[in-house]
């Protein structure tokens, strides 16, 4: 399969791609010959996943199945398949490929992308548990106004949900053409069609179950990779790190020389950020970013109680931090194991066949062969499979939940027709993917990761958290704080290097820094504090009059809903 | 809004309990600490990277290649999943147990 790889481009694959990462489509063009192994592991997977899927359905009876697998997920398994949620493709493949291209910058990411979890743990996981029902929004309309605050986190949902996956569909696409030689509008129907699938008919029930396998087959995979690099230098980390020296000045590839000629240490940060500013920004965006995805927020909802949603962040914690400690071991191994290897570099072009987001990849080869390639190949489809899948409940959930079932029908529904609305979402939902996908196929989306990062974290973040601790937040100052915070980041990343003159092919920036957390979050904070401060509405003081009996059930689970019996 | 199904009394019950007062201030102390420490070792890490790079490429002793910002990564990991422990431990037994005596005193 090697000999005409087109570059794989993971479009969003890290928060705000610089040019290198960016998707180079003219150079995606090519489809490769057919990769069987690949093929057939990949089929078992998805009849492994729908025989679970058929099972799931006939469980999945009420609302609470529907959206929160009945509330019966322990925290252990939870903990998986929020792992299972997390560890995008992209991050696999974009965070090695960082590691093996420029070094200690990838580690700079994979510590951003974890430290939110603590927080998320110390701070949100207990209340998320004993205040929510299915989505955020039913914290966030604990005591505010119903219609409105729906309204805008329904909105906070959608955006984010519907950015992250047009990156994933377009990533899928590049990646399963150049991994299994299929077309890319295949890849994206197949992956749509799946992850309607599961959902619609599987619901959370389904989709965990997805996102647990996918979290076993690729920790399982990244560990033997990661083996394999150490093996070769004897489990001596000295050795290993002197050989990731020498592999980078002795390489042919671009981005090696480049290491070389600018006299940089790859075991240093490199420049990736540059100011004071742009590193914090980045690091809030990273950190409270994801602390405000929907879909990792509704993972929440599918344990029975405080106890084991704090479980859950612990063992997800543990997983993801040995996930990232793995893909550092395997980019600086296929510095060592891969660069050298005229059979997986494109002389021409000066970087590995494929692009270098393909080091993961090639290191499979290089350590485990063909079968091992084919199996590595169908774990990085079945993760991306089990990240749409999550995004999609979640954004079907905001929509039958949120806007239909609260906001227009004010909590009265029928279940049965709530959830036919949600199904219905589901399949709406996988259609606009699959149509976006591939309408966005030569679009360079790199961006759209890291602005629904940044939603997540000016939108969604400040009027959650403040919610639960701040006893004066108003619906009032969380409508306005909130929207500030959706509005100043759109203009902000549109207006931005990243949008304006990457896509837009302006000459400058408008807005010069990449990342726009530090102020768009800082705006959202100040906006829900001046006016709720400022609102003395009767309404007003009827939402800080709940605060109180709030606290009680966030704090004890007196009233939280329960499980039910499976 | 979703005024909850729980009865009044219990809530100023609750409210007015000791040991509910105890449980919200240690369980909120704690969380905040462990946050602060969180978020001190995190951007302690990304001003280190912003204004001294170099710093971080110092090598852990003159004959290694190994720099100090390979460990001290891999340890801002591990401390995340240790706080990450710490507070699951003292929370699901300590917390948890005097979550059930307030449950258990305003029956």
């Amino acid at each position: 399969m090697r000999s005409t790889l087109p570059t794989v481009s993971l479009t969003g694959s890290l928060l705000w791609s610089s040019p290198a990462w960016a998707a180079d489509p003219a150079a995606a063009s090519a489809e490769s010959p057919l990769n069987m192994t690949a093929i057939i592991m990949f089929f078992a997977f998805v009849a492994v996943t729908l025989g679970i899927t058929y099972w799931a359905a006939s469980r999945t009876k009420t609302t609470k199945d529907f959206y929160a697998a009945g509330g019966g997920i322990t925290g252990f398994q939870n903990g998986l398949a929020i792992a299972g949620d997390y560890m995008s493709a992209a991050s696999f493949l974009g965070i090695s490929a960082m590691v093996f291209a420029k070094g200690y910058d990838g580690l700079i990411y994979s510590i951003g992308f974890l430290v939110g979890w603590p927080v998320i743990l110390f701070l949100m996981a207990e209340q998320l548990r004993n205040l929510g029902r299915y989505t955020f929004a039913d914290i966030v309309s604990f005591r505010l106004s119903r219609v409105p605050i729906r309204t805008l986190s329904a909105l906070g949902t959608l955006f984010t949900v519907i950015l992250y996956l047009i990156a994933q569909m377009v990533g899928a696409g590049q990646l399963i053409r150049t991994l299994f030689g299929l077309p890319y509008e295949y890849a994206v129907i197949i992956v749509g069609t799946l992850m309607i699938l599961y959902v619609a008919f599987g619901g959370m029930l389904a989709t965990t179950w997805v996102q647990i396998i996918k979290a076993v087959l690729l920790l399982t995979g990244a560990t033997f990779i990661a083996l394999g690099a150490l093996h070769h230098a004897h489990y001596d980390f000295e050795a290993f790190f002197r050989s990731a020296m020498e592999g980078v000045k002795a390489s042919g590839l671009a981005d090696h020389k480049k290491v070389v000629a600018d006299n940089k240490d790859i075991f240093a940060p490199g420049g990736l950020v540059s100011d004071p500013i742009s590193a914090i920004s980045l690091g809030m965006a990273l950190m409270f970013g994801t602390a405000g995805l929907p879909h990792i927020l509704m993972r929440f909802f599918t344990v029975a109680n405080a106890k084991e949603a704090r479980k859950s962040v612990f063992y997800a914690t543990g997983f993801i931090g040995y996930f990232y400690i793995l893909t550092f071991i395997i980019g600086f191994g296929a510095v060592v194991l891969v660069a050298p290897n005229p059979h997986y570099v494109d002389a021409i072009k000066g970087t590995l066949m494929g692009g270098n987001n393909m080091a993961a990849i090639h290191m499979a080869h290089a350590t485990g062969g063909d079968l091992f390639l084919g199996f590595i190949s169908a774990v990085a489809f079945a993760t991306i499979l089990a990240v749409v899948s999550g995004l999609t409940l979640a954004g079907a959930s905001a929509v039958s939940h949120d806007i239909y079932a609260n906001a227009i029908r004010g909590g009265n529904v029928d279940e049965r027709v709530e959830m036919r609305i949600s199904k219905f979402s589901a399949l709406a939902l996988g259609i606009i993917a699959i149509y976006l996908g591939i309408q966005f196929e030569k679009q360079n989306v790199a961006f759209m990761v890291g602005l629904a990062f940044a939603i997540a974290a000016s939108a969604n973040f400040p009027i959650l958290i403040l919610s639960i601790y701040w006893k004066n937040l108003t619906t009032r100052g969380a409508l306005i704080g909130g929207s500030l915070g959706l509005i100043t980041t759109v203009t902000m990343v549109v207006l931005s290097k990243t949008v304006w003159v990457d896509v837009l092919g302006y000459k400058e920036a408008l807005f010069p820094y990449k990342d726009p957390a530090i102020f768009s979050m800082t705006l959202a904070f100040v906006g829900c504090w001046l006016f709720s401060k400022m609102d003395n509405s009767a309404q007003a003081r009827a939402e800080r009059a709940l605060f109180d009996p709030q606290n009680v059930r966030c704090e004890t689970g007196i009233g939280a809903v329960g499980a039910s019996g499976h | 809004m979703n005024a909850d199904p729980v009865d009044k009394r219990l809530i100023e019950r609750i409210q007015k309990h000791p040991k509910y007062r105890e449980l919200v201030t240690k369980r909120s102390r704690f969380a905040w600490i462990l946050s602060g420490i969180m978020l001190l070792i995190y951007y302690a890490f990304i001003l280190l990277v912003a204004f001294t790079p170099k710093s971080l490429g110092t090598k852990i002793s003159p004959d290694s290649v190994i720099s100090v910002g390979i460990p001290l990564g891999v340890f801002i990991i591990v401390i995340a999943f240790i706080l990450t422990g710490i507070y699951v431990f003292r929370a699901n037994g300590e917390f948890d147990e005097l979550t059930r005596q307030i449950k258990e005193e305003t029956k």
